[in-house]
This record gives structure tokens, sequence and C-alpha cells, in this order.
């Protein structure tokens, strides 16, 4: 909410000398909780700057746009004098000057605010005597926003007669001197989108006295019967209803200056004396309003519920097709108004209007703020209702807009008051009397609490007991009509606390019991980052969203269930819908962009939950309570509703692994590195990852590794991507990726010990000749297990093809080293383990010795 | 050559004479001056230090001499075969020193040639910065939850006292999920971790919740749609809010040196009461020592106790959360969030793999 400092500073009580500073009461507003965004004095107008009144227009037409030749009188002989001899036109006997002015908003007599030569407006703007359009412009007549009061620049300002007389100073008169605060209200202090609420909140902070504007005085006549006929139908919902009548209102009576300036600083925009006032009370109060033209109301005014299918044309002149759970206002003619959002177009207050019905309601705060989602009409009134306004506050906005009405429309204000439904009292709460010392962990002064919660308009009785807290010392605090939010002791407790200053609270540390570090799974998770950070991959965090065609571009079949992905029903981007069912998509992303970029050789790596939705519709949540511990089963009941999130590593590799330099050529990045970045991610565990060849999309079908735990448990995948793929994705060639579920690794807290003979080895080679589709993982495998226990390692070394081994056919050699545990092993034992081992690798694989 | 001669007759050995010994000298130690490189030194040697040198041949003249000339004649004969080894000694040392400092300017290698056949990694800054807060935490005590990306909106929101139909509930921005039956969303915070704990774990609790969150703002310079949240809860018996302030402060100092502090503002949020925003003040601030504003805080607010089961008579507890982005922002002073979500190794290079 935008207010000016001096609006604010009217209803606080405060010695004349000790006027804090706009700073200073935008500091004290942000100590007691409000969230100043913006302290903006009004830019400076220096110089002569006078109020005028326009005597004679000539309209000067032989320009491309309108333009005039005024004589103002400025009131002021002296000044005429000093620039008496420019062009010689100041010589008349009028007492006037003459200004070229480009607006066409104002007509001879009105009054309008002069920049004599010698001002300079706010951007530097120097007013100097000029010749121009054929005639000496000797000053300048002033929009708004030539003044600094807001952006219209749609006229130049004209002063409602009488407001002052030519020659007197513009400047006191605009009140140029002051500040507007623009604060953004918590949704708990609806009473804040008001100058009474942010006043309160100011003399509370400056500890003075608050002049509540809701108890100004008025001369309307005592209340005698009904305004209008009004009837509240239940379900509607309307807490209450007051309506007062005003007729015999000027319609062209203007809105006097201090009124416009305040609406205009508050940066609402002036319309008519009607509208203002109600736009002016909603400011002061905080009690949005609605004025109809009395004369197009039909009949008794009724609150409902809209029926299926009613319509009604809004003020904006929308139609709008209203929800079984609207509220409205209606008349015999139907609806008039949405209630607590916006007025109908039927009963607008129109140029001729005389005879105005006043509305001030209290609707239900939730059945508004549905609405106006629902319509997207996020009004002021609206705004100010979903934060709850105060209800015993309507009476006296419903008597100001009419007294306002009256003394600048000239209206009669009816005697009759309609004032349906009423204002709940309030429940007192009560809260242990040490209750704050306890909460903030100090002390306060004996009387601050009750000070405090005075000060901000609760009724506080001591009571004996506290019927809440075993019969300490307490108090009953009955908070006032405009802080629904005040229902518990913690509630007073925070009021007596920022009241008090958070400044004041202590700073010492709680003893926290011993904690345990990080858990086994966390750790994990910490090594493997670190583990493909140490082997040459960057970290990504690409975002999760997708569009359902990367699936088509990764060539999943269509039944794949990575397809299966859960819908955002408010996407951002309504192409990327979707949540990530594999960091694929991402990793990806991050490697066009890169390459886009002129980055080309990429290792990049990410961790992250995917988003992996069951088959079927996902069942309707149960209903949990919030007043108590939800029973275990219906709490596991909405767990279990959760789609499954596991946790991934994904990596994708493109351009060289090793780089070519001076040393010599470089090395592609290919399949065998994405597959060992997964082992790396499987090591880090404790597991070595079992590698078989697979066929899995987005994978090239003939370079693709499914990734197993001994167990059988598949991991995931690595390998090359589909050329296809890179094709359709505009991947850099022969980019290779791999992703993992981190979350189907074991995580053992104890690895076993291994035990470590102390005698030497005996290392043997064998060459294998096999056929050419035989994994080699395989083979290996085989000589593991043939050879026995005393076989320590196994590694292949060379794969040879060519003539020498047969069409279809290549050589694998592998270097065994066989060690005994508890003795120095002999070459013929280990030759014998070397036989055997070979011996399965020829029965199983057709393995032969080359 | 000679054997040992009885007879006593000096002029009988020539090779003796003092004469010739000193031109043996003389010619040896021109010609060491004279070879220029270790071969040619080398070739030299048998002609001067060998067995048919002239001061070897002297030496074996020595036993011809009557016993009374012996000692003389030897001692002369050693001096001399003393000072022509001596002399191919310095030479020797001389060309071995010259070929050795010729080898070694020979074996030069341009040092500022790249070395970096293989790129190294790096790790997300958020990553570290998330890793850097757990271990702060830890070493008070704290342990870290976690908990899903997509919610119910039971604990995104109810549990944690947002009511329906409130304004702070459409605040906060929200990814609703299909079907909205479900009641689920993209968790706009990490607090639903906190009912998750207060659900699951024996009290007290003093957990530490890092994680991606989600808000349905556009990406630009100081937004991102994704982004990551730290939060910290502390349920016991007798935690006040000075114990937050404490905290605070501590997390504080150890996230932007010790001299920082921080201050608290009053403010709103549904889970919290009273709540507060947390402003840092630390000297190394980009633009000069001041206060940036960094997160949300306060006491759990009793409804949130209530709904997890916790007795909110015997048990208080605090709360605080800080998006990382930002912290990131304004203590590594990034221009521009986007930066963050892009996935330019540039950008994460520059962070390496810390803590």
């Amino acid at each position: 909410m935008r207010v000016p400092v001096s609006w604010l500073l009217q209803h606080v009580d405060l010695p004349p000398g000790d006027v804090p500073s706009p700073e200073a009461v935008g500091d004290a507003l942000i100590r007691v909780g409000l969230e100043v965004e913006d302290v903006a004095r009004i830019p400076v107008s220096v110089g002569p700057l006078v109020v005028g009144r326009v005597r004679s227009i000539e309209e000067l037409t032989e320009f491309k746009k309108p333009i005039r030749y005024c004589r103002v009188d400025v009131g002021d002989d002296a000044q005429r004098s000093s620039t008496v001899e420019v062009g010689g036109e100041h010589n008349e006997d009028d007492g006037t000057r003459g200004i070229v002015c480009g607006a066409t908003n104002f007509v001879e007599g009105d009054l309008v605010v002069v920049a004599l030569p010698g001002a300079v407006l706010p951007g530097a703007f120097a007013i100097a005597a000029r010749t121009t359009y054929g005639h000496v412009s000797d000053g300048m007549i002033c929009a708004l926003d030539e003044l600094g009061l807001g952006d219209d620049h749609s006229g130049i300002l004209v002063l409602p007669p009488g407001t002052a007389d030519p020659g007197d100073d513009a400047a006191v008169l605009l009140g140029l001197d002051d500040a507007v605060l623009d604060i953004a209200v918590t949704p708990d202090r609806g009473y804040c989108l008001s100058v009474r609420g942010l006043a309160r909140e100011l003399a509370c902070a400056l500890d003075a006295v608050h002049g509540d504007p809701a108890l100004l005085g008025n001369d309307l006549p005592a209340p005698d019967g009904d305004a209008w006929p009004v009837r509240l139908e239940p379900d509607a919902q309307c807490r209450r209803f007051v309506a007062r009548r005003v007729t015999d209102l000027d319609p062209a009576a203007p809105t006097p200056w201090w009124m416009r300036r305040r609406l205009l600083l508050c940066g609402i925009r002036p319309i008519s004396l009607a509208v203002d006032v109600t736009n002016y009370v909603m400011l002061e109060l905080g009690q949005p309003m609605h004025a109809y033209d009395a004369s197009a109301v039909r009949g008794e005014v009724v609150v409902r519920r809209a029926r299926a299918d009613e319509k009604i044309t809004t003020l904006d002149d929308v139609q709008r097709v209203l929800d079984p759970d609207d509220v409205l206002v209606t008349d015999d003619s139907g609806p008039i108004g949405m209630a607590g959002i916006m007025g109908g177009a039927s009963t607008e207050v129109a140029a001729t209007t005389g005879d105005v019905l006043l509305e001030a309601a209290t609707w239900d705060a939730p059945s508004v703020a549905r609405a106006a989602r629902r319509h997207r009409l996020p009004s002021e009134a609206a705004r100010r209702f979903e934060r709850e306004v105060d209800p015993a506050v309507a009476r006296a906005a419903t008597d100001r807009a009419a007294w306002l009405l009256a003394t600048y429309g000239g209206a009669t204000v009816a005697p009759g008051v309609t004032d349906e439904g009423g204002v709940p009292a309030p429940a007192p709460v009560f809260m242990a009397l040490d209750l704050p010392d306890r909460v903030a962990g100090r002390r306060y002064e004996r009387g601050a609490v009750v000070r405090r919660l005075s000060q901000i308009g609760c009724a506080v009785e001591v009571a004996g007991a506290d019927p809440g807290d075993g019969g300490g010392a307490g108090l009953r605090a009955t908070p006032p009509t405009w802080r629904p939010d005040l229902t518990r002791p913690a509630d007073l407790v925070e009021e007596v606390l920022r009241l008090e200053g958070y400044d004041g609270i202590p700073s010492e540390l709680p003893a926290a019991r011993p904690g345990t570090g990080l858990t086994l799974g966390q750790r994990r998770r910490r090594q493997v980052s670190r583990a493909l950070a140490d082997a040459g991959y960057d970290e990504v965090l690409p975002s999760p969203f997708v569009a359902p065609s990367v699936f088509d571009a990764l060539g999943l079949d269509a039944d794949d269930p990575r397809r299966r992905a859960l819908r955002l029903a408010n996407p951002l981007d309504a192409e990327r819908a979707l949540m990530a069912t594999t960091l694929l998509p991402g990793l990806l992303d991050a490697v066009v962009r890169n390459a886009s970029r002129g980055l080309r050789d990429l290792a990049l790596f990410q961790i992250g939950q995917v988003v992996r939705p069951g088959a079927g519709e996902p069942a309707e949540a149960p209903v949990l309570p919030v007043d108590a511990r939800p029973d275990d089963a219906a709490f596991a009941e909405v767990l279990a509703g959760l789609p499954a999130q596991p946790l991934r590593v994904g990596a994708v590799l493109a351009g060289a692994w090793d780089r070519a330099g001076w040393w010599g050529p470089g090395r592609p990045a290919d399949w065998a590195d994405a597959i060992e970045a997964a082992r790396l991610v499987g090591r880090t565990y404790g597991v070595e990852l079992e590698v078989s060849a697979d066929r899995h999309a987005p994978w090239h079908p003939g370079r693709c590794a499914a990734l197993h735990l001994p167990d059988g448990t598949l991991v995931g995948h690595a390998g090359e991507l589909h050329p296809k793929v890179v094709e359709t994705l505009g991947l850099p060639a022969r980019t290779c990726a791999m992703e993992l579920e981190i979350d189907r690794l074991p995580l053992v807290e104890a690895r076993p010990s291994p035990a470590v003979s102390p005698f030497p080895p005996v290392l043997l080679d064998v060459a294998l000749v096999l056929d050419a589709g035989v994994p080699a993982a395989s083979v290996a495998a085989a000589l593991r297990e043939g050879g026995g226990d005393l076989v320590e390692d196994v590694r292949l070394f060379d794969v040879y093809t060519g003539a020498q081994v047969g069409e279809g056919n290549r050589s694998l050699a592998f270097a065994l080293r066989l060690r005994a545990p508890d003795r120095t092993l002999t070459l013929e034992e280990a030759s014998a383990r070397r036989d055997a081992a070979v011996a399965t690798a020829a029965e199983r694989h057709g393995a032969r010795l080359r | 050559m000679s054997g040992t001669n009885d007879l006593y007759d000096p002029k009988q050995v020539a090779a003796l004479d003092p004469e010739t010994l000193d031109a043996a000298r003389a010619d040896a130690s021109a010609a060491f001056a004279g070879a220029t490189t270790l071969e040619a030194l080398t070739a030299l040697k048998p002609a001067h230090l060998g067995d048919r040198s002239p001061v070897l041949t002297a030496r074996r003249e020595i036993g011809a001499l009557p016993p009374q000339a012996r000692s003389e004649s030897g001692k002369r004969v050693n001096e001399v075969r003393v000072a022509i080894q001596s002399a191919y000694d310095e030479r020797l040392a001389v060309l071995s020193a010259e070929r050795d400092e010729r080898v070694l300017a020979e074996e030069a290698v341009d040092v500022t040639l790249p070395g970096d056949r293989h790129a190294r990694g790096s790790r997300h800054p958020l990553t570290q910065i998330s890793e850097r807060v757990a271990d702060i935490f830890i070493g008070m005590g704290y342990e870290v939850a976690e908990g899903p990306e997509v919610e119910s909106e039971w604990l995104n929101f109810d549990a944690l006292n947002f009511l329906p139909d409130h304004p702070a509930r459409t605040m906060q921005d929200t990814f609703h999920v299909e079907p909205p039956a479900a009641r689920q969303v993209l968790r706009t915070h990490t607090s639903p971790v906190q009912i998750r704990t207060l659900l699951e774990r024996d009290l007290p609790v003093y957990v530490v919740c890092p994680g991606r969150t989600f808000r349905t703002d556009e990406l630009d310079a100081t937004h991102t749609p994704v982004f990551h949240q730290v939060e910290g809860l502390a349920v016991d018996e007798g935690i006040t809010m000075a114990h937050l302030k404490g905290t605070l402060d501590a997390f504080a100092q150890a996230m932007f040196g010790a001299e920082s502090v921080t201050r608290l503002r009053p403010s709103y949020f549904p889970f919290t009461e009273p709540s507060a925003e947390v402003d840092v003040w630390f000297p190394e601030k980009r633009g000069g020592a001041g206060w940036v504003e960094w997160g949300g805080c306060g006491m759990v607010d009793p409804n949130v106790l209530r709904a997890c089961g916790v007795d909110a008579e015997k048990y208080s507890g605090f709360a605080f959360g800080m998006g990382l982005e930002r912290t990131l922002q304004f203590r590594n002073g990034l221009p521009d969030m986007r930066d963050m979500v892009e996935g330019d190794v540039r950008f994460t290079s520059a962070f390496a793999v810390e803590p």
C-alpha cells in the first residue's frame, strides 16, 4: 500500500517539535514489522511556483497540434516587472502574463499551477521565458507529473474553484514537502491496508497516541429507519451490510484538492466526487465501499449466492459468468454487484447521478478470495476483504462517506441507516503473564506486556489465574475487532515481542544433543559427486521440466514407462509441462547449450531426484486433520499417494576426453568412458557393477551396457547414444551417457576387511581365441571361476582381431595374478590353476589357447 | 727396462734425470690443457700416466739406484706423478662440468607448455554451499533431513498452518500437479521436511534440511522457478527466540566471517509465531560492509506442533530458512541467477570441488 507520510502523521499525536522525518517514519514501521519497500520523497521543485487563474484563451490554429495562448493572472506584479522587457507582450494593463500551453483540458476562469521563469521543476526542468509558436511564453502551466505528483500527463492540473487565489504559493498548496511510503502488507495484517491501521502501528512504534479516524465526528442526522430494504440470505456469508443514502448530490461538484492529492499519492486516479469519496474512505478506514446510483436500483436488495448460469456485467464492462460459489448483491433486476470484488454496470454512478446508495459490507474472507481468484479480479476491495476487514468500521465508513458527499457535493444525507448482520464480539484470550518472557528468552519489564497489548487495541484485564497454564498469573486480553488474527496466546506474545523490539532479544546457543553426522546415504552421495568431479566431470543443475516430445527424441517405445510422467497443472511453459522421469534430457540440453557457446569437450553430471509416477491415476488424497497428529494409516496413505522419486546420477560426454596437445593427439570420449563413469559410481558404494550388453533407448543398440549389482539388480545403463537421438537433439557426434539409480546401490556401513597375503604372486598370461561375439566380461568371469580361489586378479590387456585368428574370431589376452594366502605358490600349482581357468573358458565359450 | 742394479752409477739411469722428469710434467700439462673434449683427454692418459709414460718408466728405474740415492729420486718421481695426475683430474673435472652443462642445456624444455592432458571437473556452487551449510549445523549437533520434491499439499501447506483460501497460500506461487484431487504440489519450500521430521523422529529434534524447491516465477536475473533452500528446525524443551538468534548468529559467522551479526525484523509466516525476517551484516559484502536480507525465521507456531502431535505445552521450537541461490549471490557476488541453471561449464568450473 502506498501512503503519504503526512496523512499518517495526521493521526499520530506528536509534539510539534518532534515530528519524525519520512525516513524515520519508515524505519519505525519496519521496526514493528511492516515491510516498507520504499520511502519516496516528492521530487523537489525550486523557485517560483504559484497559483494562476486563466483569464483568456486564444486558440492558435495554424499548428499541427492544438496550441493555446493564455493570459494568466498570477497575482504578483513584482515578478512580472522583472520580465517585462521580453518581447514587449507583458505591457498590457490587465495584470496577466502570456503563457503558451499545449493542453486543452481547462477553460477560462480555471485555477492552475504556474511555474514562473526561474523555477526548476523535478528532473532539472528549468523554466525560462521564451518565444514559441509566435508568442512569448512567460512561464509554464503545469501537469501533475511535471510537479512530481505521479505520472499523469493527460492534461494540466486544474484546481477546484476556490482552492486558492492567484499568486498563492503552489508548493505549499500542493503539499510538495512530503514523502510516499510503499508498504508490502503481510497477509495477517489486513488492517494495515488503511491509514487507520498504519497510523496505529506508527503510534505504537513511536509510543504516541493514535487518533482513530473512525472516531471522527460528523453532523449527520440521527438514524431513522432503513436507508434501503436489504435482506441477507444465510448462505451468502455476509457478516454485516450497512447502507446509507444521499440525495441531491451535485454530480459536477469537483473533488477537493486535498482529497485528490491523497488519492494521487496513494496511486489511485481521481474520477468523480462520488467515486473518489468511496476510494478515500477505503484508504482512510480500510473499509472498501461501493456507491450505487440509487435511481437504478430496483426494489429490495438481496445478498445471496449466484445461481447456475447467472451473469453480470461489471464496472469494467466485462460480462462474467458466475459460479454458484460467488456471492452477489442483487435487486429485482438480478445481480448488481459481485460481493467484495466489483460493482455492476447497471447501477454504476454516472456523470448525472445525484441519488447515491452507499454500501459498506463485511464479506467472508475465504469466499472473496476464491471469487477473486476464480474471476482473476484482484481488486483493491478484494485484496482487503480476503485479509479481513474490521466489521465494526462499516457504519463509520458509510457515515464518513455520506458526510464527505454532503460537505463537498452539496448532497442531503437521508436519515435512514440500513445495518443488517452484526459485529461478532472477539473472544478473549488468556495468556500466562510470563509467556512472552519464556518465548523470548529474556525478562520484560513489569507492565510492558499489558501496556503493549493495550496499545494495539486489546482490552486487557489481569486475571488471577490462567486456566490454560495451571493457575499462574495470567491476563485476559480481548482483541479489537480489526485484529481477527489474535486468537491464541502465541499471537499475543508476538505483539509484545515485536513492539518491545526484536533487537532486545539476546543471542544464545541452545544445547543440542550430540548428533550422528551425515547418514551413510548422504555421505555416499557426496562421495559420488566428488568422485565424478575428480574424474573430470562438471556438475550442472538443469531444470526438471520437460516437453513430451523429448521422449520421442530419445526414441523411447510407445509403452516405455519413462513416458509416464507427472504433469503440472500450471506450468510456466505449456510445452514443458512434465516432470523429468530421467536426468538425460536436462543433461543433454546442457550439452547442446554449451556446444552452442563453443564449448565442445564436455563431461557433465547431475545428481537429482526424478519423478516416476506409478501406472494409473493417483488416488484422491485422504483429508488429514491439522488439529491433531494424523492417524498413522492415513498419513501412510498420503505418502503412498506420492509418486516414486528415486535419486539418480547421470553423466554425459562429448568431444575429447583426453585433449590433443603438444604431447600428441587427443582421444575422443567414447562408450567405455561412460561405462567407466558408471563403474566409478559403483565403486564409491563399494560394489563392482557387472557390465553386460543391452539394448535400451536412447543408447546405440550395439554400444549400450546394462549395469547390475552382483545380486542381479539393474542399476542403470551406459554407453554411446543412438546416432538418431544424437541427430534429433542436435548433439555432438558420438555423445555418450550414463544414468544410474543411486537408491538401488547398497549402503554398507562397515565393509568387511580383506585378508592380505604377504606371499609372492605368480603372474601368468593367457591369450584365448574365441568367437568375436563372446563378451570379454564373460570370459574373464569364466577364467576367475575356473581358476578358483587362488586367482587374485584377472585383467584383460589386449584384444586382437585379424587374419591370424580367423574370420569372426578375436583373441583376448588376459594377465592372471595367482597367490596363496598361506604359502609361496609354486609355478606348477599356479600353472594347474591357469589350465583349469582356460578349460572353463573353453567349455563355456569355446575358447582355445592361441 | 732394468732390474735391480747393484752398481752405483747414476749416470746410467737417464730416466731419473730431473730435467727429464720436469720435461715429462710440462709435456703432460700442456697435452692435457690442449684436450678440448673428454674423449681427447682420455686418449692422452696412457701417454702421460700409463705404464710406458716417462714418469712410470722413471719410477721403475729407482731400483737401479744406490740405496742412498733412492729416497731422493723416489720423492722426486712421486711429486711429478702426483702433479701429472692432478693436472689430469683438474682437466677432467673441467671437461666433465662443461659436458654436463651442455647436456642439461640441451635437455631444457619450455615449462610454459600446457600440461592439461585431461580436464579437471568441478561441483556446482549450490552443491558446495549446501554441503557447507549442512557441515556447519552438523558441527552444532544437527542432522540433515530430506524429503521429496513432489509433495502432498497437507505437508506443504495444511500442516504448516496455511489456511485454505488464505492469501498466504496463494502468495506462494505454487506449481500444482495433475490431477487436483491428488492434492500434490512441487514443494514451495523445504518446510514440509519439518513436518516429516516431527512426525517421524523422536523429540528433541535438531535438523537442517537443504533441498530443491519450486515457485512459478519466470527465470530472470534475480528469480528462478527452480531454486534451493536450506531450512533449520529445533524442537526441544525450553527453546526460546534467544536460541534462534544465537543459532543464526553462529550460522552467519560460519558463512560470512567472525564479525558477522544478524538482525531480526518482525514479519509473518503462517508456520511461525512470532515470525521475523533475518538480515545479516558482514564486512566482506560487495560494495562494503552492510546489511542484506537473508531469510525468514520464527518460533514454530503452536498449530504446527499440534498438527504433528507435539505437546506444545512441553516443547517449543524455532525454524529458519534461507534461499541458497540468494546467499550465493550476495556472498560470492553472482550477478545473474540464470548462470546457476543454464549449465555452462565455465560457470561451474570456476568453483572447483570444495568443500
